[in-house]
């Protein structure tokens, strides 16, 4: 099981801005260690963000986003105390959830 | 010895071995993947490619799409990207970094509330142009900007 995500969600008048941070090697499967072999590729390929029951995020990624990736939103009509639910899963079928909640 | 006798015996268990791993999971034929994964657009070699993947076989460059990016990123590997549309409707951003070996980074589809406002962190092999690709009432909407680099974020 991967490392917990950090998720920071606050509104700021009427929009919720929503920053997340994955705990995730990202390896591109370009790499090579210090050996000379290639390190084979890891990464996180789907995401998604829920906000108070519903979808605001269905997000797809690839191997060029940077390691241990950060992701900003931003969304109108939540509230504070609303549930924010974040899910990965990985190219090797690896998940995580993660929730916080809007301040 | 009978070497013929050892062979079949000893071929006989291998493959009776496999068997039992298949059946029992532990070696799958292909690996399991995130179901809704765009492979064919992430693994596309160049940016039509990747922009074919994601259905964005004709597009128009647009003022209304914001790309922000530093103009020299000292280190690759980590380089920040603000992606903002104020293009009506828009309901997907797409972010591709069109040097790098699969060009395609990330693929957001935005929905309740959500605004087309996005921010990532990317990897940059090498100088290149960072384009964005917005969808809006089933059209496609390009920007891009350059990111100047002096070290990789792909090598080892």
């Amino acid at each position: 099981m991967a490392d917990p995500m950090k998720i920071r969600a606050s509104l700021k008048g009427d929009v919720a801005e929503i920053r997340i941070l994955m705990a995730h090697a990202m390896e591109t499967g370009q790499r090579k260690d210090a050996a000379g072999n290639v390190v084979p590729a890891h990464f996180i390929q789907s995401m998604t963000v829920e906000v108070g029951g519903k979808k605001v995020v269905d997000g797809q990624i690839g191997t060029s986003v940077s390691r241990n990736p950060v992701f900003g939103f931003k969304m109108k009509g939540a509230k504070v105390g609303d549930k924010v639910i974040v899910n990965w899963i990985d190219s090797k079928g690896d998940k995580r959830t993660d929730e916080a909640a809007i301040a | 010895m009978n070497t013929t006798r050892r062979t079949v015996l000893r071929s006989a268990t291998a493959s009776g071995m496999l068997a039992g791993l298949i059946a029992a999971g532990a070696l799958r034929p292909t690996q399991v993947l995130a179901a809704d994964w765009n492979k064919a657009a992430f693994e596309a070699k160049d940016a039509p490619g990747a922009l074919k993947g994601i259905g964005a076989g004709a597009t128009v460059d647009s003022k209304d799409l914001i790309v922000r990016v530093p103009d020299i990123a000292e280190n690759g590997a980590v380089v920040p990207v603000d992606v903002v549309s104020t293009i009506p409707n828009t309901s997907s951003i797409s972010i591709l970094v069109e040097k790098n070996p699969s060009p395609l980074s990330a693929h957001f589809e935005l929905g309740n509330g959500a605004l087309p406002e996005v921010s990532a962190r990317l990897k940059l092999g090498q100088t290149s142009m960072v384009k964005a690709v917005a969808k809006a009432d089933g059209k496609f909407y390009t920007a891009q900007k350059e990111v100047k680099v002096t070290v990789g974020g792909c090598g080892g």
